[in-house]
């Protein structure tokens, strides 16, 4: 019996198409946007200005608070300016944009492809470096990784779980970097270990990648205390607290941290990012990118220089499909629709995929059923269907009540409807709206 | 193209669940039965059901198109499912005017006058049929004897059923093997264990309903019966001679898992099948009725709001 988490989950269709394709390299485009918030927190503060010649690696923009990240550059080049640019949150927020002339990096970046196993750093100069790179998780949250390796007082972490399971369908970024790179992020995770300062750590990966689990199994056995757990296919096991649950059975307490658990938890995309920022001198710059998509002529896994407009990324997976309705950053049950094929990849860009008109569109909506099958697969053990009549009759005590706070909002619930209700959406509203509430009576 | 392209919120894919989908489920389910009846009941029992859909159908496209003033949903199948839920809990030899009222009953009383499918509090088959047996109680009382593709309908030859004689007290009862494979007196659709358990079976697999709510109804009935039967097994039947006689199963797989009228949480399920197993054992044994399964459900139709906000789903990390 493989194991999964306890509560609730879905199995959507997995439209791995890009699974097994090469990582390739994508050319450098003209002109790269770099957005100053590309993580949770604070956006990121320029030091550079209009006019100068940066190099690839060159600092941009350094962390803006204690939950923030530094930002480098993909490219060398001049900075054109600093405006505002659309994101993927479809604002226009401040970004830099950079004209690339050549590609010539930072001198102290490791540019060969030797692996560097031997760490000889302590855990608190590991996170030093780490929070230099900029890097942030990769799996689409974009928490800053340091202030994650740094247990607030009274916690201490026991376990490192790297998320490998990609639960996402048709993302393939994680599955090709595990098949290409899969020693170097083995030293990834024993240097999160070190910074930690814990001796065991499982590396959670689906079993619908078999031939991943099989390659990381294979040279785990020469990296003491790492282990690989394969899992049983289920959405969203990619979810912190899912991970957790279905890999060391503890559930995180409503609104606690996941460190509360003993856990702390790692995209394998950012346990490479750490080797290469720690074992290499790089900072977070490039990253994996899935694109994909039933109409695509051709489905693939680039790596992508932070700041390249997703429209380049398309072109060089065969176009932009003739009926294509839906650009989605990200996968198909949590990224985001963009209104255009111009904004950038940035750190937390896991995939690019497009869909058909007919896939864009909603089927209508119907009178609630009460089937209970949105019960059944909230993986928070929610009730979906209440919260949306709590946010639609604007109950907040009764949505905070029922815990609206804890939705993960996953989708899983709007996927499962009969009845095509919306229910994350409003979920969603309800979620923000009573979030609000609990801060301003706290204060 | 810049202005061409769809924005939502995610998910932005959908798993192809709907209503109408459910609903067929359910009626495919239903087919065993149906196939009994007709081999038992022959002419009668197509008579009936084809007569309670058809009249279902269209009371309620007549109810939402003139009255409701809606766009009629009649391809969700759930008018045509309740037509043959109400069918299947009446005997095959009811009169066509008798079946236009409880139809009627069902579609207008039962789930237009709440807001429609969703919306109503009672099973709307089970208001239909429970309203029958009130205004009607000589004419849906009086069960066909099974035979082999009759072509009879309200001439039909008549029996009672198992429930009828064991609460007359009297009649010998029918061997084990005739209630699984329903050679027995009953309602149009309830007499074959066999067939309903299929379509149990049918609707776990294609996760149309999950087993709580049969099982914890089937079990509440067998262990309050089989205790009665240990005290005292000269006064009290064989607890399985309860499970296949009536429309126990009919009932818990069919009509007490409707989505509507059913709580939403699992332990909320298990509740509300104790509930109505209890009840069910309790009218059968010590009422006035020989069958309580509909006034059962109904009952604890009425307590699913009650149930559903006091017994939550199990919440990840709570206590």
């Amino acid at each position: 019996m493989l194991r999964t988490f306890r509560i609730g989950g879905i199995h959507p269709p997995e439209n791995k198409l890009s699974a097994g394709k090469k990582i390739e390299v994508l050319a450098t485009p003209k002109q790269v946007i770099i957005p100053l918030g590309q993580h949770i927190g604070a956006p990121a503060v320029a030091v550079v200005k209009k006019g100068d010649l940066v190099k690839v690696g060159t600092l941009l923009a350094k962390a803006g608070g204690f939950v923030s990240a530094n930002i480098h550059s993909s490219v060398s080049g001049k900075v054109n300016k600093i405006d505002n640019a659309l994101d993927a949150s479809g604002y226009r927020r401040p970004a830099i944009y950079i004209d690339v002339e050549g590609d010539e990096w930072e001198a102290s970046i490791d540019r060969t492809d030797t692996l560097v196993k031997e760490c000889n750093l302590s855990s608190k100069e590991i996170i030093d470096k780490i929070a230099a790179a900029g890097i942030v998780g990769l799996g689409g949250a974009t928490f800053p990784t340091q202030v994650k390796l740094m247990p607030p007082p009274g916690n201490k972490a026991e376990i490192v779980i790297i998320n490998a399971v990609e639960c996402e369908p048709y993302l393939t970024s994680d599955h090709s970097l595990m098949m290409e790179k899969a020693e170097q992020i083995l030293v990834g995770v024993t240097l999160l270990m070190k910074a930690v300062n814990v001796n065991r750590a499982v590396i959670g990966i689906e079993n619908n990648k078999p031939d991943a689990i099989a390659k990381m199994q294979q040279l785990a056995v020469n990296y003491p205390g790492v282990e690989i757990m394969p899992l049983k296919v289920q959405y969203p096991q990619g979810g912190e607290k899912q991970l957790i649950d279905a890999v060391i059975r503890r559930q995180v307490k409503s609104g606690a941290l996941p460190i509360s658990a003993g856990a702390v938890v790692q995209n394998v995309g950012t346990a490479y990012a750490v080797y290469e920022a720690v074992q290499k001198n790089k900072p977070l710059f490039e990253r994996v990118v899935t694109v994909t998509g039933k109409a695509l002529a051709n489905p693939s896994n680039f790596l992508v220089r932070m700041g390249t407009p997703i429209s380049c990324l398309i072109d060089a997976a065969g176009g932009l499909p003739e009926n294509t309705g839906k650009i989605i950053g990200g996968g198909p049950m949590m990224g985001k629709a963009l209104i255009s094929a111009e904004v950038p990849v940035c750190k937390g860009s896991s995939g690019v995929l497009l869909l058909t008109k007919e896939e864009s569109v909603r089927k209508p909506m119907r009178d609630c059923i009460r089937c209970a099958k949105c019960v059944g697969a909230c993986p928070m053990g929610l009730n979906p269907t209440l919260l949306m009549s709590c946010t639609e009759f604007k109950n907040w005590e009764l949505a905070e009540e029922n815990h609206i706070t804890d939705c993960i909002e996953c989708g899983s619930c709007s996927f499962t409807c009969p009845a095509n209700r919306p229910l994350l959406d409003q979920i969603r509203l309800g979620k923000g709206k009573v979030m609000g509430i609990i801060r301003a009576r706290k204060s | 193209m810049e202005n061409s392209l769809y924005v939502s919120p995610s998910p932005h894919i959908h798993g192809g669940d709907s209503i109408s989908k459910n609903m067929y489920g359910v009626l495919i389910a239903l087919i065993p039965a149906f196939l009994v009846s007709l081999y038992c009941f022959g002419l009668g029992a197509l008579i009936v059901t084809a007569t309670s859909v058809l009249a279902c159908v269209i009371f309620e496209y007549l109810i939402q198109r003139f009255l409701m003033k809606k766009e009629p949903t009649l391809c969700d199948g759930s008018a045509i499912l309740t037509g043959v839920l109400l069918a299947f809990n009446v005997p095959s030899n009811l009169p066509i005017w008798i079946i236009l009222i409880g139809a009627l009953a069902a579609i207008g009383i039962g789930k237009m006058s709440f807001g429609g499918l969703g919306n109503n509090i009672f099973n709307p088959a089970l208001v239909g049929r429970v309203f029958l047996l009130i205004s009607f109680p000589a004419q849906m009382t009086t069960w066909p004897v099974p035979d082999v593709f009759p072509m009879t309908y309200t001439d039909a030859e008549t029996g009672a059923t198992i429930l009828s004689s064991l609460h007359e007290g009297g009649a010998p009862l029918p061997a084990m093997v005739d209630m699984l494979i329903g050679r027995i007196g009953g309602s149009l659709g309830e007499i074959s264990a066999i067939a309903l358990l299929l379509g149990f079976a049918f609707m776990l697999w294609k996760k149309i309903i999950t087993w709580h709510i049969p099982v914890s109804i089937l079990a509440t009935v067998f262990v309050f019966t089989g205790i009665l039967y240990l005290v005292n097994p000269t006064v009290y039947v064989n607890p399985f001679i309860h499970l296949l006689s009536g429309g126990l199963l009919l009932g818990s797989i069919f009509m007490a898992t409707d989505y509507v009228t059913s709580p939403m949480s699992k332990n909320g399920m298990i509740v509300y099948g104790i509930g109505i197993g209890l009840l069910t054992a309790v009218i059968r044994i010590f009422g006035s009725y020989p069958e309580g399964m509909s006034f059962a459900i109904l009952i604890m139709n009425a307590f699913t709001p009650l149930i559903n906000s006091y017994i939550k789903p199990k919440h990840f990390g709570g206590k």
